[in-house]
């Protein structure tokens, strides 16, 4: 059995882990699970390892075998092979397509429901509220109220500035 | 300040207040955060890596819970430092290795500690003895919420915040707890419950030792994913499952002490009986007895003396903590020597472990004494 990790030594450290119910086997030489800290309890997880191999073959894929360089950090798919990590924030958005399949294995859903920063929090209620006024007031206008509906176009107005402001 | 005159005496780091902690010797919840547009930590320059240092290590210390906080770069804490705050489960073995451009920040009271420009820009964890899983959430929630005013996160409304590996990606939660379980060790259980718990998406692992070897029979229930789920809801889930966990040592135990008390009193006398009087011993074997000392602890075999000592001991046992306290670098060797010594006189008054009260069942001889 050969090494998943360099593909030429012998692998004699052999791990199986069950993540949701998926049992994800991995080989390794005794060089390679050293580097990849698998002798570190508290710091590894199996699914970081398959993430370095299947992970950069999934996102090589999505681009048709086309180098794609992340235009903020100058990080490519070979950086992502080799550390099984990103380069930086923005890589997240250049490497998006190849990276959605990895998440919906690796995680329970592929979007974020958790909490947000203050802001982002204010720009959604903001956008909320501008979507359910902008109804109110084509009800209004369809109805023929138009008096409702000129002091809904001002409060629209006003949402629409305080939105503005939010915005760094 | 120097880390040794900063942290709080290993008997004192070991303090659990509550009787229920016996099984769950600690809680933490870790957040990861990044600062935007920035390169991450592993893919940053020196220059990158620095920049992101002095802009997080003010926001940090300037905060209320950050009074009188110890903070140090990397670079200005010796190997042995590191290894300490490693030993007391402060920093991670990886952060250890870092220097120019990282970054650590620990408040006063020891529960509350950040790791800058570890895997990500900022690491921020919040420590609880015995079973504190929520408090610790709440804490560090504060925190953050706190330091997000002041930093500029790199965050999508998608994919949430965004990390440097995608098995943090979203929440950046990482929800934990440290738990003795002896007895399903002892009654073979152990592997079973542990593959339970990986059906539930929750990672087991030992804290000591190699692979799958948990020295001192201590594990580390974590959950694993991350993105597409609220922070309560798995935050509940990990309490949920320890809470069972609990109950499964406990039964375990029981169990053991009906049907083979004789096992269990062999194990916890003979590791008294090693631990009080050996002159040579590895921080691995250490770990192992005093595990079982532990346990006789908890069966209250030990009467008149303080169950905190064996807690204590296994902080100062270890090879960091026990170096130390010697100015010559110790070989292995050494250390064993040492530990040995230490052992010996710290449980010199530490009578042996109290099973009389079963020794009525012994057989009696049916000859009588010449």
């Amino acid at each position: 059995m050969i090494c998943d990790v360099c593909k030429q030594n012998i692998a004699s450290v052999h791990l199986t882990q069950i993540v949701n119910q998926e049992t994800k086997k991995i080989d390794l030489c005794e060089p390679c699970s050293k580097e990849k800290g698998v002798d570190d309890p508290t710091g590894f997880s199996i699914a970081d390892l398959l993430l370095g191999l299947g992970a950069a073959q999934e996102l090589e894929q999505s681009t048709g075998g086309k180098q794609i360089k992340c235009p903020s950090c100058g990080f490519t798919q070979v950086d992502f092979k080799k550390a099984g990590r990103l380069g930086c924030s923005e890589c997240y958005h250049h490497f998006n397509e190849g990276l959605e399949t990895l998440l919906k294995t690796m995680h329970k859903g592929t979007r974020h429901i958790g909490k947000m920063p203050q802001f982002y929090r204010n720009t959604q209620d903001l956008t909320t509220k501008l979507v359910n006024l902008q109804k109110k007031l084509e009800k209004a206008i369809a109805d023929e109220q138009f008096e409702k509906a000129a002091s809904l176009r001002d409060e629209l107005r006003l949402l629409n500035t305080q939105l503005k402001d939010t915005t760094p | 300040m120097n880390i040794n005159d900063f942290l709080s005496s290993p008997p004192l780091s070991q303090h659990r207040p509550e009787p229920d902690d016996l099984i769950v010797l600690s809680s933490r919840v870790r957040l990861a955060r990044n600062l935007r547009q920035l390169p991450f930590p592993g893919f940053a320059k020196k220059n990158d890596r620095v920049r992101v240092l002095e802009t997080i290590r003010p926001a940090v210390e300037s905060l209320p819970t950050m009074v009188d906080a110890f903070s140090a770069t990397m670079d200005s804490l010796t190997n042995l430092d590191k290894q300490i705050l490693v030993e007391r489960h402060l920093i991670s073995r990886e952060h250890a290795a870092k220097s120019v451009g990282s970054g650590f920040v620990l408040n006063k009271e020891e529960n509350l500690c950040v790791m800058i420009n570890e895997e990500d820009h900022l690491r921020m964890q919040s420590l609880r003895p015995g079973l504190q899983i929520k408090e610790a959430w709440k804490a560090i929630n504060q925190m953050d919420s706190t330091l997000e005013k002041k930093l500029d996160y790199a965050f999508s409304p998608e994919l949430g915040y965004l990390t440097a590996c995608p098995t943090n990606l979203g929440t950046g939660i990482r929800v934990s707890a440290m738990l003795h379980l002896p007895a399903l060790v002892l009654s073979e259980q152990i592997n079973q419950i542990v593959q339970a718990v990986n059906k539930l998406g929750l990672a087991v692992r030992g804290l000591y030792g190699e692979g799958t070897e948990a020295l001192g029979n201590i594990f580390q229930v974590s959950n694993q994913m991350t993105l597409g789920e609220l922070e309560t809801d798995i935050v509940e889930r990990l309490s949920k499952v320890v809470a069972q966990l609990i109950e499964h040592e406990q039964n375990a135990r029981a169990t053991l002490l009906e049907k083979k008390s004789k096992t269990v009193y062999n194990h916890i006398g003979r590791a008294y009986g090693i631990l009080a009087n050996a002159h040579s011993m590895s921080s691995k074997e250490s770990m192992n007895l005093l595990s079982l000392m532990r346990l006789g602890f908890d069966l209250s075999l030990f009467q008149g003396a303080d169950r905190i000592l064996v807690d204590e001991l296994f902080i100062t046992t270890q090879p960091a903590h026990l170096q130390k306290r010697f100015t010559e670098k110790l070989t292995t060797e050494e250390r064993d020597f040492l530990r040995a010594d230490m052992m010996r006189d710290r449980l010199k008054d530490v009578s042996r472990p109290m099973t009389d009260k079963n020794e009525s069942r012994r057989s009696p001889l049916d000859k009588p004494a010449e």
